[in-house]
Parts: structure tokens; sequence; C-alpha cells
């Protein structure tokens, strides 16, 4: 008898079961826990607490991300180093966890780093305390993020109790247009799926778009899952995938890169495999997209106007969007394009990575930032940052008025005390436009770094396309 | 962790949709708050006015669902990142059990490590709820029934819940994952022995 066609997301899933729990729980393997600031020393703390000591140190990585300063030249005191980072380095140091610290060689946002070193591979389990874990799914690794007390069971048993997922494919037909960024087409879907669209599901991304993409790119896709309610994004891993791997820091190297590949190459799905759910996406079309609300679904085109609740036929979604626009400061019927801002915010795990700040740079390039705009670039890792410096797009952007800064989190979250000031527009490269996310009483527009550009330059929420004639 | 077998409680509404754990729980009072300080600032935007007085618009700084244990609450309510301090903060209020039509998926999952019990319930359900919540609130006492896996509401008929059996166990009983999981000791081990064959590019040392 044939076994039935599985999914990617299946092949991943069977491979890692340690122990079926029963009604379509599995106890499954983690391959790699990574930790940091925020949560990490809290759950090795209750680790020893419990008795329990570190299973798997050597599959364990630790780095500080969410509190550090991005201040360059920081000295890196304060209540938060005494109550992150620094319980990170003690207990990371007495349980034999590496930790790529401040300053040095691997150092930066946890998902920015993971890939990079090569820790994140193709059918790997990334677990981390952290939900834009999902962004290592660009590489084709199963990658959700958990709680501190899920952080704490990783730690003791190198092992996670997890429901099966149910599977959504996502395809997306045709390419992108010009000037416009993945990161437009996954708020586009967010836009026209809503932000519960992918509670239950893990999402696969497929088709030409997905094909034609970077590394990078797949991964800003993936980063967005959560946004749509999906813990799990992913794509199947193929040769740029391959390519991006070979060479990385803990990659498989000689023999061990041969039979990985050759694994690896087992990992897309079979071709009659049935999801759960399915969607197609026309690519061509696809404006260069900016959120107007207090969530990733209140998003619309550039040439958009500031949507009526009015017009809502539902009553729930019609208060949503009034509270929305009240606290975004808005009026309905304003043209998107020309809305004047006080921020500009080039970063995190979404939108920090080499190719973005390329992209942005190459924007740019012999142009100045508005004199009313505080313009900021955060690269996403220490390597990240010494890569674009050697290219010299830290000086691009000083000489265009940008303030080029040290890596971390910063203006995402701002749990570092980095935060837009209360009543301050912030047009943000970010994940997320919650109220008060980036500081109370702050309003975030989420936007691709391109269309960041853009708005740094004129002072207002603007097209970029008007940059690239 | 805490046992969850039945509650019966006023419960308190919000039912606006997407309320997230920034909403929940704001970053800057994760990082500086004590766990056991957490509740005092969650929902903070929506629970407090900007000079820090209470919203009185917000329902649980109405009498009625001051000492409520039960949430009434709206679509994807508790979307947004992994913070288990959302949980924390909500069940330092006293809050044990959330009622909703759907869920952010980490928070989810993060209430079953806390004895915090969401059941997920069909919208038009919910908003029924809600409408008996507010109505002669102090009076309407709500039910829920983690054995029964039923919601019993001051009026009308009882409505079943489904959790997933393995969840319903672990909060009946009491149980916590890491010592159901080292049941399994010698299964990762012979996992990670055979594992170590097939893929030993994983294992770095």
């Amino acid at each position: 008898m044939l076994s039935d066609p599985l999914t990617l997301i299946d092949k991943i899933w069977d491979q890692h079961v340690v122990a079926d729990l029963g009604s379509e729980f599995a106890l499954l393997h983690v391959d790699r826990s990574l930790i940091h600031d925020l949560s990490g020393a809290r759950a090795l703390k209750t680790v020893a607490e419990i008795g329990h000591s570190v299973r798997n140190p050597e599959l364990t990585f630790a780095t500080p991300d969410h509190t550090v300063s991005t201040e360059p030249g920081a000295d890196h005191v304060g209540p938060q180093y005494e109550r992150c980072v620094k319980p990170l380095r003690r207990y990371s140091q007495e349980n034999g966890i590496q930790m790529f610290d401040i300053g040095e060689p691997g150092h930066g946002i946890v998902h920015v780093i993971g890939p990079e070193l090569g820790l994140t591979l193709p059918g790997t389990t990334v677990l981390c305390g952290d939900s834009h874990t999902c962004t290592h799914g660009g590489l084709g690794a199963l990658a959700w993020g958990i709680g501190t007390s899920e952080v704490t069971h990783v730690l003791a048993t190198q092992t996670i109790i997890q429901r099966k997922p149910k599977c959504m494919r996502i395809n997306f037909d045709g390419i992108l247009d010009c000037g416009v960024e993945p990161k437009d087409l996954i708020l586009s879907v967010i836009g026209r799926l809503g932000a519960a669209a992918g509670d239950g599901y893990a999402i696969e991304y497929a088709g030409q778009a997905i094909q034609g993409m970077s590394i990078d790119e797949r991964m800003t896709i993936c980063n967005l899952s959560i946004e749509m309610g999906a813990k799990i994004g992913m794509v199947a891993p193929d040769n740029t995938t391959f390519e991006y791997i070979a060479g990385r820091q803990f990659a498989p190297r000689d023999e061990e890169w041969e039979l990985a590949v050759e694994h690896w190459q087992t990992l897309p799905g079979d071709e009659d495999a049935q999801f759960d759910a399915e969607v197609m996406i026309a690519v061509a079309g696809v404006a260069p997209q900016v959120t107007w609300g207090t969530s990733p679904e209140h998003v619309t085109a550039i040439d958009g106007l500031v949507p009526d609740p009015a017009a809502e036929a539902d009553s729930d979604k019609r208060r949503a969007m009034a509270a929305a626009l009240e606290y975004t400061d808005l009026v309905p019927g304003t043209p998107l394009d020309g809305i004047p801002i006080d921020r500009v915010f080039i970063g995190s795990c979404t939108n920090s990575r080499l190719s973005d700040l390329r992209r942005a740079a190459n924007l740019a390039r012999g142009r100045r930032v508005a004199d009313n705009v505080r313009a900021w670039v955060v690269p996403g890792s220490e390597d990240v940052k010494r890569a674009a410096v050697a290219e010299g797009l830290d000086t691009i952007f000083r000489d265009a008025g940008f303030d080029w800064r040290e890596p971390g989190c910063s203006l995402c979250v701002g749990s570092n005390g980095e935060t837009v000031a209360a009543g301050q527009r912030c047009v943000s490269t970010t994940n997320r436009n919650f109220v008060g996310r980036q500081g109370k009483d702050s309003k975030t527009h989420l936007v691709s770094p391109g269309m960041a550009v853009a708005a740094a330059i004129s002072g207002r929420i603007s097209d970029v396309r008007k940059l690239l004639n | 962790m805490q046992k969850f077998t039945r509650i019966t409680s006023v419960a308190a509404p919000l039912m606006q949709a997407n309320i997230d754990t920034d909403t929940i729980i704001p970053m800057s009072r994760y990082v500086t708050a004590e766990i056991d300080t957490l509740h005092q600032f969650a929902f903070e935007p929506l629970r407090f006015n900007a000079d820090g007085s209470e919203n009185p618009n917000f329902a649980l700084n109405q009498r009625a669902f001051r000492g409520a244990h039960i949430l009434i609450v709206g679509p994807n309510f508790g979307c947004g990142s992994s913070r288990e301090t959302a949980v924390w903060a909500i069940a330092g209020l006293g809050i044990r059990c959330i009622i909703a039509p759907s869920f952010g998926s980490i928070f989810y999952a993060n209430c079953f490590q806390s004895g915090l019990l969401p059941v997920v319930l069909p919208l038009v359900t919910v908003e029924a709820f809600a409408v008996l919540a507010e109505t002669e609130p102090e009076r309407a006492e709500f039910t829920v029934n983690l054995e029964t896996c039923q919601v019993v509401p001051p009026k009308g008929a009882s409505v079943s819940f489904q959790v997933e059996p393995f969840r319903r166990v672990a909060l009946l009983e009491g149980l916590d994952d890491i010592g159901l999981t080292m049941k399994h000791d010698e299964e990762i081990a012979d996992f990670q022995r055979q594992d170590r064959q097939q893929r030993p590019w994983i294992y770095l040392r």
C-alpha cells in the first residue's frame, strides 16, 4: 500500500516525534533552542530551581537583543542589564551555553543570527521565547515562538509538547512589480485575510514569487506569519537555501554537508499532498503597503485613503476601526500618501538584514532626510553591521542624515528604553503597530525598507516608486 | 500548577477584537515589574486614563466585575508576542478562565502553563454571554466546569466546549509538563541516539 502524500510540515513533524501523547499531541525533539535576554535568564533560573539541568547545552544558544542599547558607544549599564543581560550571561556560562555577547561577532537579534550563523537549517525544529521565531521558516525549519514556561521545558528536556497544526498553503502567483517588496506582499495578504486567519495553522508559502526570493526575503515573509495568527510559517528548501547555508559557521561541512543536502532535498512536500486550507494570491498589481491603524490587518496600498469606519458593515469591526483611527489620529478619507511623520525606523527581525540595508541605502544615496524627521538605521546583527560598514552603507546613511546605530531590537519593541515619544508618528519596517508598541501613545505605520526611506526623505508617508525614476 | 475543576463567578466582558499582548502587559512593565506585581498593569492602556486614574468604562474597573474570575472577550484575544507575562498579569487579577471566539495561538498555549483555562466558543455564543454578563451584572454568575466541559450561563441552556484531552487532564490534575515529559527521558535519549546516525549535522558536539 502506498503511504499518504505528505506536506513539508508533515515530514518535519514526523521526523521529530519522540513520543505520541495521544489526541494529536506529540513530544517533539527540539534541534535548536535559542534564548535571549527577555526570558532566557528566568527560564534558566527556573530549570535549576526545579532541580533539573540544561539537557543539551550544545544545542542551545544565547544572545542579548531585546534590552540592549543600540546607541553607538553605549556603556551597557543600567537596570535592564542588571535584570536581563547580566543574568543571561551568568546562567549561560554556568550551563555551558554559548552566548554571542554584545559587540562580538555573532551577536544580534536572535532571528537574524540563527540563520546567519548556520544554526537554523532546513528540517530542523527551532524554538525560542519570541513570537517571531517563525522567521526561521524561511530556511525550511519548523520554528515557532513559546512562552517562558515552555522555554524552561525545552531547556530541561530538549523537547516540546505540541499539538500538530493544520496546514495552509499560500501560493503566490506571478512576480512583484517594481518598487514592491516582500514586506508589501505579506502585509497585503494580512490585510486581505485578517490578523486571525492563520490561527491553528502552520503556513507554507509557495509559488513563483517565493521561488524567486532570496532567503532574506523569504524570512521577511515568514516573519509576519504570526501577525496573521499562524505561529509557524515556512518555505520549502531549495538550491537558494543550500547556497545560503554553505560555509556558514555552524553549517555542516564535507561529508556531513553532502548527507545533509541529500536529506534536505527529500523535505519538500509530495506533489499531491493535501492542505487543510489553500489560498491563491496574484502578486502582480500589489502596491507598496502602509498600515493606518493598530493591527497589521489595518493596512492599505500607499495610493489608498484612510478608510471610513462608517462604510464597514460589521459592527465589531467598525468599532475597532474607529478606536484605531482615534489612536492613530487619522481622519477617514485622508490620502495616506502625504501624512506628516516624526520618526523613521529601519530595523527589526523583519527587515534589518544586509539586503534590506542595501535596498534602503540605494534609495538614500545622495538624498537628505527631511529636517523635521529623525531617522534610525539599526542593523540586525554585528555581522550585518560589519558587512554593511565594509560596503560603505553606513556612510551613505550618515551622509543622508540617518543615525547609524548598533544591533538590537530597539524601536520595534521599546524594551531597551528606546521609544517613540507620545504623540509622535513613526514609519517603521517592523512587524507590529499595536497600541503603545513603540512607546506610550506613539503611532506606528508599518512599511517596507524602501517605503521607510521614502518617508524619511519627504518627511511624510510617501510612495517609494516616486524615488525610482 | 494550580488545578482547574470548576469555577462560578460573574464574568467581565471585554469584547473588542484583537486585544494584543502589548495591551495586556506593556513592554515597559514586562522589563521592570516583578511577576507578583504585573497584575497592577494588566490591560494598562485600556484600564487607565492618561493621568493614571481608572477608566470607568473598562469592565474590570466597574464594581460588579472587580472580583470576576472569568473574562468574556472578543476574537483573537492575546494575539501578538509570546510574552507569558500577559498570562501572569491576567492570572494575577484572579482570572481563572477566559471565554473567546478565538485566541492568539501562543497566548493560548501559555494559558495552560499557568492554570488558566481558555474556552473557545462560537462568536454568537460569546456575544450572547457578554450581553448576559452585563444584564444585572452583580447577579449574572457563570459556571465553567472542566469536568463536564460545560459553561452554565446565568440564563438559558448550558453550552459545551472542547479542550484538547491532553490539556484537560493536565489542568484537572494540576500536572506540570516537565514532570510529564521526564517520564519519557529514555525515549528522548533513544531518539537522540538514533537521530545522531540519521542527521549527524544536528549534534554539534
